[in-house]
């Protein structure tokens, strides 16, 4: 439900397939990029692609980040077995880009191409309109000269045509021969296909032909439904650096397997404080208020479920949060602090929800006392006093301290009460 | 309507789509507050037509349900609000439908997942003709004792708990859909209650945005304090800010920003909301919370004081001498709770109106008699094991199985000629359907037609419960006048025996652990056929003595068990079931062969009608 980045490769692929339909034959590319991935059997792909040895080659990495070139990840002007070694070389190895750290795992290999000029265009979905970018002076740089660039928009309720003449001004008419039929077919394509951002930067003509050497491309990705056979790249890659943890790949398995919603990110596996919220805004401001109170260092994981998951899903849910919970004690040697929080919920089911919960809390009652556990509850919702009670029943019964609270308590106000309580040994 | 309500005690709308339990949760908010009318005038499910029952605090009451939101508007002239249920991908079509309709001002489209360029376009639209979109992707609003959208605030008892069947002071608007109830709760706790509320919904274009609901709001008189929560991501706080600045925004507002949990956070984490994620500096949380309060809107530290400012801000315009008290309305109805809730909740119980000890569908799997289909397959079960199951609630042992199964094969057909056959086929060649031919078939069956198994074993088994000789049987139905059932065969005799016959009781020799009824009749037949030689028990008789020392064999009944199983019809039972088999056949030999109407000749009928003058 949002925006997501695409491969470069599959963004140029779906260009270059597309192009000449929007452009009625105009715009044409002859050459697609290759995609490497630590499947790929590198020596066979000139069977396939005779280009590969005729041609100087760029290897890039395709992971969704940009500055590849001032991180020394782009190999220019290169023989297919440089590009390969270069490939061999890299691949599975860890990169940092800016800050985020990750496993390099993709490359583009696509044709070296030499050239003098290098053009910018650029189009935006924005609340107001579509913005469309072009410069002549495009390249690395591009915010550097960015009064070079000019900026035409199509708003919603307007035609959907746009007239490229304001931004081509004082081009020769032999650059506009090519270049309006080109923005003015991007544009089709990028609001055919359910672009919300897309990027060029650059290109360039040689031989009266468009040549392009970089793009970025993000999808909405709600509007898969429209484009069944265009977007053909199957799952969408997550962000470079994302690698899960297994507990975050399990959760994420239980949550394609189900309509509920199970969400589990780990910020700090060594923290104090971890949290199992019911619903996708409570959690955030649980999050919140842990944050704000200046714990956020301490802050072990964010995530959510939601959507009336089943008793057995909250159980796995909860498991795999109480056996990181309870994998050591804190190097402060204090208590562990678990908030099963909540707002009102609509519909859901109070009372079935928390039976997963209590279940795997049972299982892992002797761990919880051997680190040392305190838990804050509060709910409401329907039948949220039967599953209030049970938490409470189940607090003593395994002998681990449980404060239990409905609507009547502000949402978070467990979070200032558990850190307040800090070694009072409550019960 | 003034033109900064969304909607009034007299809002009438469209449900788009059967969602019959929103209606009925509309409904029960309407009841409770006090309104004269349901809220909701029409159903649209597109392509049908007719009516939906629905409760009306202890009555019913029924709402149209139109092919198309014209049709629906045409007839409902009060119509002014669509409370658009469509699904992601109709979402778009139906809900500029409904922009486009003369009468309509509210669409709220609860739809998640419906692509950014068209909820663009759509919240352009709606702009552009003055009318008003909540959501995509939105639980909805509510009109405080007035107008509730769909499953906006949760259950009955909710509402009632958070006094929403009545208008208090409080404007809410948050992006959060899942916390709108919550913020109900911190309203309701901390002021007088609640005049609007609305979730814009989680969408990166909401049709409409938190600015246009809070200049609503100021331009509302009775609308004192304004709450907004709003998320982390886009630029729609700013706007918020701009009218402050502008002088646009004057009432007091508490505002708090989701999201300043994520500087904690790696890039690239994605909230569950589209709009939910921060590019820029200026979209992050803090950011926008830092901003809106030096505009002079109120923010508190964080979101776990969100209550006491607001409360804090309403007790000072209640020194002020600006909350006018409210007045609580008197006798607010009790909304009686569904059946299924209460019957779910185990507050009420009710004996049961049917038994079933024979199967039971409610599991992941049908069983027959406590056994799951797929487990009485893989264990090699067949339509006997079936049978025993369905019809007597218990696995039989193999021997009695088979034999059932080996008398469905014998009585499943009889040639087109006798009753039940050509029945069938005169049906057929009516040209009814299928099953009104094996009925016509089956119809037949009777004191005439195929009894005799039934019979047969009725009587037998009777006399030999009285211990009576074979003789004396034979010569006290002679004496009552009654041809025995199950003995003698057209063509058939001693010396010419029915190699069925001779099957069936060779069989039941060797496996039945006991024949005592089959010797009885045997016995009969050796004194009916001293009289006459095809005077022999037959496949009928056969069968139906076999049945019952069948069942005096599987061990599980006492003679009086069987007894009553003979008298409830169980064995008739097989001769329909096995017959149907061939009536079926007939019927469908019929129709192959593309036979037409029957029509019995004149010459074949003896008439004698008198005419009369």
């Amino acid at each position: 439900m949002a925006r997501r980045g695409i491969r470069e490769y599959d963004a140029k692929r779906i260009f270059y397939r597309m192009m000449p339909q929007y452009t009625g034959e105009k715009i044409k590319f002859d050459i697609m990029p290759i995609l490497v991935d630590p499947g790929t059997e590198i020596e066979k792909l000139p069977e396939e692609n005779p280009w590969l040895h005729n041609m100087r080659l760029v290897v890039k990495p395709d992971q969704l980040f940009g500055k590849r070139g001032k991180s020394g990840l782009v190999l220019l002007d290169a023989s297919f077995e440089e590009a390969a070694n270069f490939i061999r070389q890299k691949m599975g190895k860890s990169a940092k880009i800016g800050q985020v750290k990750g496993k390099l795992t993709h490359f583009l290999v696509e044709p070296f191409i030499p050239h003098d000029s290098e053009y910018y265009v650029a189009i935006k979905m924005e609340a107001d309109a579509d913005h469309i970018y072009f410069s002549t002076q495009g390249g690395v740089d591009i915010e550097s000269v960015w009064e070079t660039v000019k900026e035409v928009s199509v708003s919603p309720l307007e035609d959907q045509e746009f007239d490229s003449e304001p931004l081509l001004e004082g081009l020769s008419a032999e650059e506009k021969k090519l270049l309006a039929p080109f923005l003015k077919g991007t544009y089709q394509f990028f609001l055919n296909h359910d672009f919300v951002y897309f990027e060029i930067n650059p290109f360039t003509i040689v031989d009266r032909k468009i040549k392009v050497l970089d793009m970025v491309a993000k999808v909405d990705d709600t509007a898969a439904y429209q484009n069944v056979g265009v977007w053909d790249f199957g799952e969408f890659p997550e962000p470079f650096g994302k690698d899960p943890t297994p507990e975050e790949a399990y959760i994420k398995s239980l949550d394609e397997k189900t309509g509920a919603s199970l969400k589990l990110t780990i910020l700090n596996p060594e923290g104090r404080i971890w949290t199992m919220v019911a619903g996708g805004g409570a959690s955030v401001v649980y999050a919140d208020t842990i944050v704000d109170m200046g714990f956020g260092k301490e802050l072990s994981n964010y995530g959510e479920y939601s959507g009336d998951p089943s008793t057995e899903l909250t159980y796995l849910y909860a498991k795999t949060i109480l056996s990181m919970m309870t994998r050591s004690k804190h190097r402060s040697g204090k208590e562990k602090v678990l908030i099963i929080g909540g707002g009102i919920a609509n519909f859901t089911d109070v009372a079935n929800t928390f039976t997963g919960i209590i279940q795997a809390m049972k299982e892992y009652s002797d761990q919880m006392k051997e680190v040392g556990v305190r838990i804050y509850v509060r709910r409401g919702g329907p039948n949220f006093k039967a599953g209030l009670e049970k938490m409470k029943e189940v607090g003593s019964e395994i002998g681990i301290p449980i404060k239990v609270y409905g609507p009547e308590l502000h949402m978070t106000s467990i979070i200032p009460m558990a850190l307040r309580d800090e070694g009072k040994g409550v019960n | 309507m003034e033109p900064y309500l969304l909607f009034s005690r007299d809002t009438r709308s469209i449900v788009y789509n059967m969602q019959t339990k929103a209606v009925q949760r509309m409904l029960d908010f309407d009841y409770l507050s006090g309104r004269e009318k349901p809220s909701v005038a029409a159903i649209v499910n597109p392509g049908n037509s007719g009516t939906h029952k629905a409760h009306w605090g202890k009555g019913e009451v029924l709402i149209p349900i139109y092919p198309t939101i014209q049709t629906a508007t045409d007839a409902n002239g009060d119509i002014d609000v669509m409370v658009n249920f469509a699904s992601f991908r109709s979402a778009y079509a139906t809900t500029k439908e409904a922009l486009l309709n003369k009468q309509i001002r509210v669409v709220a489209v609860i739809a998640e997942g419906v692509p950014e360029r068209k909820a663009r376009e759509l919240a352009h639209l709606s702009k552009k003709l003055k009318k008003i979109i909540i959501g995509p992707a939105t639980v909805g609003a509510i009109g405080a004792g007035a107008f509730k959208v769909g499953n906006t605030g949760g259950t009955i008892e909710n509402i009632r708990e958070q006094k929403l069947y009545r208008r208090g002071s409080v404007g809410l608007v948050t992006k959060s859909g899942g916390l709108l109830n919550e913020m109900f709760n911190i309203v309701s706790h901390n002021t007088d209650g609640i005049f609007e509320g609305v979730a814009i919904g989680g969408d990166k274009y909401p049709g409409s945005s938190l600015i246009d609901h809070l200049l609503r709001y100021e331009a509302n008189p009775k609308i004192k304090i304004m709450v907004a929560l709003g998320e982390l991501g886009g630029d729609e706080e700013y706007k918020v800010v701009e009218a402050v600045n502008k002088g646009l925004l004057t009432k007091p507002i508490v505002f708090w920003v989701m999201g300043t949990c994520s500087k904690m956070f790696p890039a690239g984490v994605q909230f569950g909301h589209a709009g939910a994620k921060a590019g820029a500096e200026a979209e992050t949380a803090d950011a926008k919370n830092k901003t809106l309060k030096k505009a002079g809107v109120i923010v508190p530290h964080s979101f776990d004081t969100l209550g006491e400012e607001i409360a804090r801000t309403f007790i000072k315009l209640k020194d002020e001498g600006k909350i006018t008290p409210i007045e609580e309305p008197r006798n607010v109805p009790n909304i009686p709770m569904d059946y299924a809730d209460a019957l779910k909740r185990g507050i009420i119980r009710k004996p049961t109106s049917f038994i079933s000890t024979v199967a039971d569908d409610r599991g992941e799997e049908v069983n027959y008699g406590g056994y799951p289909i797929s487990e009485i397959v893989h264990s090699g079960g067949k339509i006997g094991d079936v049978i025993s199951l369905l019809w007597f609630g218990r696995r039989f042992p193999k021997w009695a199985t088979d034999f059932m199964e080996m008398a469905l094969m014998i009585v499943a057909d009889h040639g087109p000629a006798v009753s039940g056959a050509h029945n069938a086929i005169i049906a057929s060649r009516a040209g009814k359907d299928l099953i009104s031919c094996l009925c016509s078939g089956l119809l037949t069956i009777g004191p005439r037609f195929g009894g005799a198994i039934d019979d047969c074993a009725k009587y037998m088994s009777d006399a030999f419960r009285r211990g009576i000789v074979p003789r004396d049987f034979v010569k006290e139905m002679k004496d009552k006048n009654v041809k025995i059932p199950g003995i003698g065969h057209r063509v058939k005799s001693l010396e010419n025996p029915d190699g069925r016959v001779t099957l069936l009781i060779e069989y039941a020799r060797k496996n039945f652990p006991r024949t005592d009824l089959l010797d009885f009749a045997l016995g009969v037949q050796t004194v009916t056929t001293q009289k006459k030689s095809n005077l022999i028990l037959n496949v009928d008789g056969t069968i139906g003595v076999l049945m019952v020392d069948m069942l005096r064999g599987v061990g599980h009944y006492n003679d009086e068990e069987v007894r009553n199983i003979v008298n409830l019809g169980y064995l008739n039972g097989f001769f329909v079931l096995g017959r149907s088999i061939g009536l079926i056949g007939h019927a469908l030999d019929q129709k192959r062969m593309g036979e037409r109407l029957y029509r019995h000749p004149w010459e074949d009928i003896l008439y004698m009608v008198e005419r009369k003058e």
